[in-house]
């Protein structure tokens, strides 16, 4: 069920060269987005939301008339929610690359009539913010009165607070980290390797559906906490006693395993191994001699960072270095750490807390 | 409070308030002086308060330390009855000292003659409009008369450039004024770190 009912999604269509990050350009792209609530007459409500890893533009409301799953924000995302639709107007798009309809690996180069596949460019945080604000431009939006998300959509948001200072009120940076640790990088590594080592991805005719499913189980278990893991499966078993065998026996090692079939039926390989190579190059202070502090010189928003007391993929602590950065900057931010034990994944889930937090941050005159 | 403070406060300070609490002092102090104030809080209930009135605020546990915040970072840090709630009210008295171009620290008098009085006359723990909380759930651990504070800023190295006595209603009388350690219920001191 959603308060939104049935959204259709819309296509935004670039028809010039957009340079990105790396020295490579693109020939045009097309971008997939939805919006719910209406922009004011003042154009001056709108939210942006930026997706995670394996995120899509569905952020909120059902696909169609038999669809039993809303988006994956609609927790937060409505009437009322945190991000309140009868005062907002929120944008929310599928990334450059991705999978669920804006130009990717998966969709065909105009060139050689097939999918782009690994010709893909890999894209950027950077390259990400500049197509998000071309976006912003078509919907004749001149200043985003937030842009807000969680875990890589979080990095987004804080990327636009400094490529775009102008252009944003408010930044809302959830479960995000200022770059990622050598532990984040080495878990994005075995999925990558995980995909590239499935021989149906080396032949390039067959999707590598086994890669990407360890890829996804791999990542699953870092968006959870032990506690919350605990709670779910704990030790039970699937069946009445143990076997000695190699098949599923635990209920956590069926859940996992659903959930790699699951995903891997429809989340492109090529889409997993470029938004996680993303995630790796994500450092804003790149561009600052690698001091954050400096990065943040000429921002202008106003910043609420929130992470979540049992996350251990990007930890209170990575949340608290940009809170850190932010105060010596001289910047206005407020942070707070929502006690959870849901992992990672707490910025899904809509705890009383974290939506009023939010609520409360879009509402007040800063 | 507000009315004594806002006199050694020059408009559009830099201000961090540890302890800010719902936000009252800042929102004042921004609303009047102009002020760019950010709070430091440990309490949820507090979190949301400041930030319904529009303020900054940073969720953290000063007892575990303040080494976030660069030396001489802020034009003045105000902590606000708060520094005898903590585990070592010296250490933060330092720290403060260090974050600060100037501080501003109140603190109850638990030599104020009421508290006297009833422990003397009672024997039990004093309570008043001051120290409202009993002895078993009060979060205040480390009660000083107003010689002790002044003694630890003496020791600390650390200036009283200004000092208003007040009872807890807010007002200053003669009594509380002649006799501070007897009769004021709530000092307030501005301090800098002597040069």
């Amino acid at each position: 069920m959603s308060e939104l009912g049935i959204i259709e999604p819309e296509i935004f269509l670039f028809d010039g060269t957009f340079s990105l990050e790396s020295g490579k350009s693109l020939d045009g792209f097309e971008l997939i987005y939805e919006t719910y609530g209406k922009l004011s007459d003042k154009k001056d409500n709108a939210v942006l939301i930026c997706h995670a890893l394996s995120g899509n533009h569905h952020a909120a409301g059902l696909s169609n008339e038999n669809d039993k799953r809303p988006g994956w924000w609609n927790e937060l995302i409505g009437p009322g929610k945190a991000f309140d639709t009868e005062k907002y107007f929120v944008v929310s798009l599928n990334n450059l690359g991705g999978c669920h309809g804006s130009t990717g690996p998966s969709s065909i180069n105009p060139l050689t009539n097939e999918k782009f596949g690994k010709e893909f460019p890999l894209v950027t945080v950077k390259d990400w913010i500049n197509s998000q604000n071309l976006l912003r431009s078509h919907l004749g939006i001149d200043r985003w009165l937030a842009v807000a998300g969680g875990s890589l959509g979080g990095m987004q948001a804080f990327q636009w607070a400094i490529d775009y200072p102008d252009l944003v009120e408010k930044s809302v940076v959830i479960a995000a980290a200022p770059k990622l640790s050598a532990q984040n990088i080495a878990f994005n590594e075995v999925a990558r390797q995980a995909i590239v080592n499935d021989p149906d991805f080396e032949k390039g005719t067959h999707h590598p559906k086994r890669g990407l499913g360890l890829a996804r189980m791999l990542g699953h278990i870092t968006y959870l906490s032990e506690e919350v893991m605990k709670e779910k499966f704990d030790r039970d078993l699937k069946k009445e006693k143990i076997e000695y065998g190699y098949d599923v026996e635990f209920e956590v090692e069926s859940y996992l395993r659903y959930q790699a079939d699951n995903f891997s039926d429809k989340f492109d390989a090529h889409t997993y191994l470029l938004m996680t190579k993303a995630l790796d190059y994500f450092d804003p202070a790149k561009y600052f001699d690698g001091n954050l502090i400096s990065s943040l010189e000429q921002t202008k928003s106003n910043f609420l960072i929130i992470s979540f007391s049992s996350d251990w993929r990007f930890s209170p602590k990575r949340s608290k270095e940009i809170v850190n950065s932010l105060v010596a900057a001289k910047k206005p931010v407020s942070y707070v750490n929502i006690e959870s034990f849901q992992g990672h994944d707490g910025f899904l889930f809509p705890d009383n807390r974290y939506v009023n937090t939010i609520k409360t941050f879009l509402s007040s005159d800063v | 409070m507000y009315k004594i403070v806002n006199k050694w406060i020059p408009e559009n300070s830099h201000i961090l308030d540890l302890g800010c609490g719902d936000g009252s002092m800042l929102f004042e102090l921004k609303k009047e002086l102009n002020i760019n104030g950010l709070g430091v809080d440990i309490s949820e209930n507090n979190i949301q308060l400041s930030l319904s009135k529009g303020l900054n605020v940073i969720e953290q546990d000063i007892d575990q330390g303040l080494s976030n915040f660069g030396d001489q970072s802020f034009d003045l840090v105000l902590m606000s009855q708060s520094i005898q709630a903590l585990k070592r009210p010296d250490l933060a008295l330092s720290e403060i000292i260090r974050i600060g171009k100037e501080c501003i620290v109140s603190i109850p008098n638990f030599a104020n003659f009421k508290c006297r009085l009833q422990l003397f006359l009672t024997g039990k723990m004093p309570v008043s409009s001051a120290l409202p909380h009993s002895w078993y759930s009060t979060p205040n651990l480390h009660l000083c008369s107003l010689k002790d504070f002044e003694s630890l800023c003496e020791n600390s190295n650390i200036k009283i450039s200004e000092k208003k006595l007040i009872k807890a209603s807010g007002e200053s009388t003669f009594l509380s004024n002649f006799f501070p350690n007897l009769f004021a219920e709530i000092a307030v001191y501005k301090l800098e770190k002597k040069s």
